[in-house]
């Protein structure tokens, strides 16, 4: 039984065909990235594995069970979190509140709740800004936010949704700091970037779509010197 | 933050005491009405300020529980008192259909859904006579000539719905409701199901809302479709009283509530009796001008703002200007 | 069936001014997604216009039309611009401000309209206003098919605003894109005064119509409102084809209930259809549950 996998996954908005035949796996403990041109269908993937889509066909597996048509929120109850893409923090409560809410979902009781949260809040970093409104933050800071809102649920999954975009060079070191760190722990990351560098420093495995399918995928070091994944960037000579 | 402290227990001690010192019908009946009306706002306040979801139509619980009351006399030929019982669960009832209806629309739509449905019960009021009697109303006998036993019975409902709003949005479930009203698909990715709790939210709102109507139906002893359906008064003044005191804040429906009927029992009696007759008339146009004002120029309200002007005037950042008080 | 076909083209010919109501409330709708409830109040006032103006100059009604439009239009701007965009830089914990706003607003327009003109039925009867036109044993109400004609005159008047003026495109532009038309130069500020203003005007146009055949008073704007949101609902909200169809399914729908029910529940065949619309939410409202 593979952790996670999709099975033919597709998806028809109408005519248009966003995702199609997409089937991957992904190996316990491993980061595998989801890249890219834009456009793609990468974050319409991730769109159809958290819920907020319906898919078209195809399966998703995790860990051998089906998520297809499961709503968002008990898709989060199985254990797979997600970041967006556009960071949707919760403006008006503080970074500890905006945690809390995600912690909830292992316990009902607002101790534990808090114990959890400031917990997740050290691990990102972000303990001293914790009583500070989430519309006070900074781009890095929600980016970091938005990252513990997803850890706080207990997901043996992270989503991760080109969380380098906007971020300075030094931003985007500390990011992949703090992701080595969330795979350490014992979390599994499907991470989608646009950043190569990024992509192939922390990436086991890679794969590249492209108008919503299929063109390479493996090591970072196959996929960058794949053919078709050139041409998809770059164009044809 | 002590004097506030200290102001707070002044102003509870005098709720505590009035009718003993003020033996004024008039005056208890004023402050009555306002206790009613703090358990209204609160109760809207708790479905749109905290969850987000604005009522236009909260009428319909009010009337749903003032008609329980009445039927209990009417149909059942019991004392409408039953109805304070019997009153909230009906009302979860309605506000469960009503929830299934209307949580699939979001922003605007929501609204006219709400207001809607409650003019559909107020129309279906009127015109199923044999159930309500129509035009004509309910009337019953009241069951105390002294206004002190409803002052009391009001204020402790008042203060039962404050109390088990404050717990709630202390709660996981007050987490929840805030964190829907901020970002609903964010609360879905958070593991929240969104309607379970936007519904969760309802029934609260609409069981305290009921217990309003039925004790309103105690306490006057009469009701008819337009005064208990009303979209102006019930519905409108709901999201008033819960506006100028402050939406999403615990002490702000409490505050706008008294506010509210004050000002408006004030203009109705031509400022108690001052002014010519013809002030009293313009009592709505003033409600309408009220709205007007309150909507352009205090829309977080007096408790909302309240603690903003306090931030400007101090310099440490200790309560941070968060919704669920943690 | 004679009765039928009658019941049918009293329902087709109101039903022709109820969508200059739904066009007015969609327009407004779709470019600054709120849900004008001082509607049927602005149709109101129109309405005591063109009375006074009977009663006090003899101008006839569909004359009115200059006057009371181009009022209702200016109080439609002056809503607009110091009522309801102040509201949009406002960040509130309650976003229906605007629609709170417009609350206000009908309160303080029915009230004053009650204080200067009471609450007394009031109507004009004009020289043909019972003048019935009869094609092959069908009854033509004669002002209403006037009212009929000139209601498609304004539609027709309007789409070409819409389609084939400059100002007409930014108005669609802003509907669509707001963000988008701003960027493109628009002045959205004006575009959404000169829409409130329109939609006024446009129910103003409506009012007038419909006072030759209807009782004046000052809370007749409440019903009209609910006409007004329901047609639009009908129709699907921002649609403005919608809002011709809504308006005359709506008409239709009235008219066959005042024939085949009773003449009093008339008005509660637009809430049957509201609720059985939300309830069962035929395709055009799909746009609703993802706003």
């Amino acid at each position: 039984m593979n952790f996670f996998e999709t099975q033919h996954l597709t998806k028809a908005f109408g005519g248009l065909i966003a995702v199609n035949d997409v089937s991957f796996q992904v190996v316990k403990g491993e980061i595998h990235g989801l890249i890219g041109p834009n456009g793609s269908g990468k974050t319409t993937v991730f769109n159809l594995i958290n819920g907020y889509y319906p898919i078209t066909s195809g399966k998703i597996l995790f860990e051998g069970h089906e998520l297809n048509g499961l709503p968002t929120w008990k898709i989060c109850k199985f254990g797979i979190g997600r970041t967006f893409q556009v960071v949707k923090p919760l403006r008006r409560m503080t970074v500890l509140e905006n945690v809390m809410c995600s912690a909830f979902n292992l316990t009902t009781r607002r101790d534990v709740a808090k114990e959890k949260s400031l917990e997740v809040l050290e691990f990102c970093e972000l303990t001293k800004k914790q009583d500070f409104q989430a519309k006070e933050l900074t781009i890095g800071d929600r980016k970091r936010l938005e990252i513990a809102r997803a850890l706080a649920t207990g997901p043996r999954l992270l989503l991760l949704d080109e969380t380098m975009a906007g971020l300075t060079p030094q931003e985007q070191a500390e990011g992949v700091k703090l992701i080595r760190k969330i795979r350490d722990s014992g979390i599994t990351i499907i991470i989608v970037e646009h950043i190569m560098q990024v992509i192939m420093n922390i990436c086991d495995r890679i794969l590249c779509i492209n108008y919503g399918q299929e063109i390479a995928g493996g090591t970072p070091a196959e996929v960058a010197n794949n053919q078709a994944v050139i041409e998809a960037y770059l164009g044809k000579e | 933050m002590k004097p506030n402290h200290w102001s707070k227990i002044i102003i509870v001690l005098f709720l505590a005491i009035f009718p003993l010192i003020v033996p004024s019908d008039y005056y208890r009946h004023i402050f009555i009405l306002a206790l009613m009306w703090v358990v209204i706002g609160s109760s809207w306040n708790l479905l749109a300020g905290y969850t987000g979801q604005v009522s236009f139509g909260h009428a319909a619980f009010f009337g749903v529980g003032a008609y329980t009351a009445g039927l209990c006399v009417t149909k059942l030929h019991i004392s409408a008192w039953w109805g304070m019982l019997l009153a909230g669960p009906v009302s979860m009832v309605v506000a469960f259909f009503i929830g299934c209806i209307c949580f699939r629309l979001r922003g605007p739509y929501f609204n006219l859904a709400t207001l809607a449905i409650a003019e559909i019960l107020r129309l279906t009021a009127i015109v199923w006579r044999d159930l309500t009697e129509g035009m004509q109303g309910i009337l019953i006998m009241r069951t105390f000539r002294n206004k002190t036993y409803y002052y009391y019975f009001a204020l402790i409902l008042a203060a039962a719905c404050i109390y088990a709003i404050y717990r709630v949005i202390r709660s996981k479930w007050g987490y929840y409701f805030v964190a829907i009203r901020e970002d609903q698909d964010a609360a879905e990715s958070m593991g929240i199901s969104s309607f379970r709790y936007k519904t969760f939210s309802l029934l609260i709102s609409s069981f305290f809302t009921g217990l309003a109507g039925a004790f309103y139906m105690n306490y006057m002893g009469f009701i008819d479709p337009e005064v208990v359906f009303s979209l102006y008064f019930i519905s409108i003044m709901a999201i008033l009283v819960a506006i100028i005191g402050g939406a999403g804040t615990i002490w702000g429906p409490a505050v706008g509530a008294f506010i509210m009927v004050l000002l408006q029992e004030t203009f109705r009696s031509s400022f108690f009796g001052l002014f010519p007759k013809w002030v009293s008339q313009a009592h709505v146009l003033v409600f309408g001008l009220l709205v007007i004002f309150v909507i352009r120029y205090m829309t977080n309200g007096i408790v909302g703002d309240w603690v903003k002007i306090q931030r400007l005037w101090s310099k440490n950042k200790e309560q941070p200007l968060a919704s669920t008080g943690s | 069936m004679d009765v039928f076909i009658q019941t049918l083209v009293s329902g087709i010919l109101i039903g022709g001014i109820y969508a200059l109501v739904g066009l007015g409330m969609t327009l407004i709708m779709g470019v600054m997604r709120i849900i004008n409830l001082a509607h049927g109040q602005l149709m109101m006032v129109a309405m005591y216009i063109t009375f006074v103006l009977y009663e006090y100059l003899n101008i006839d009604p569909y004359f009115s039309l200059l006057v009371s439009m181009p009022a209702l239009f200016l109080l439609g701007v002056l809503i607009q611009k110091y009522l309801l965009n102040p509201l949009l830089r406002i960040e509130s914990i309650i976003p229906q401000n605007q629609i709170l706003m417009t609350v206000g607003v009908a309160m303080v327009l029915t009230e004053v309209m009650r204080f200067i003109f009471h609450s007394d039925y009031k109507s004009v009867k004009t020289p043909y206003s019972s003048a019935v036109l009869y094609i092959s044993s069908i009854a033509f109400n004669f002002p209403m098919l006037i009212a009929f004609g000139i209601a498609m005159i304004l539609t027709a008047g309007l789409f070409f605003f819409l389609l084939k003026t400059d100002t007409g495109k930014s108005v669609r532009a802003t509907a669509q894109n707001k963000d988008a038309a701003l960027l493109l130069g628009v002045n959205a500020e004006w575009i959404t005064q000169l829409t409130y203003g329109l939609g006024a005007a446009l129910a103003a146009a409506a009012g007038t119509l419909l006072l030759p055949i209807y009782y004046l008073y000052p809370d007749v704007g409440g019903p009209f409102t609910l006409k007004a949101f329901i047609i639009t609902v009908l129709g699907g909200l921002g649609s403005t084809v919608g809002a011709i169809m809504g308006g005359l399914v709506l008409g239709v729908a009235e008219s066959l209930g005042a024939t085949y029910i009773s003449m009093a529940l008339k008005d509660a065949v637009g809430m049957v259809i509201f609720v059985l619309v939300l309830v069962f939410m035929p395709g055009g409202l799909k746009t609703l549950t993802k706003v």
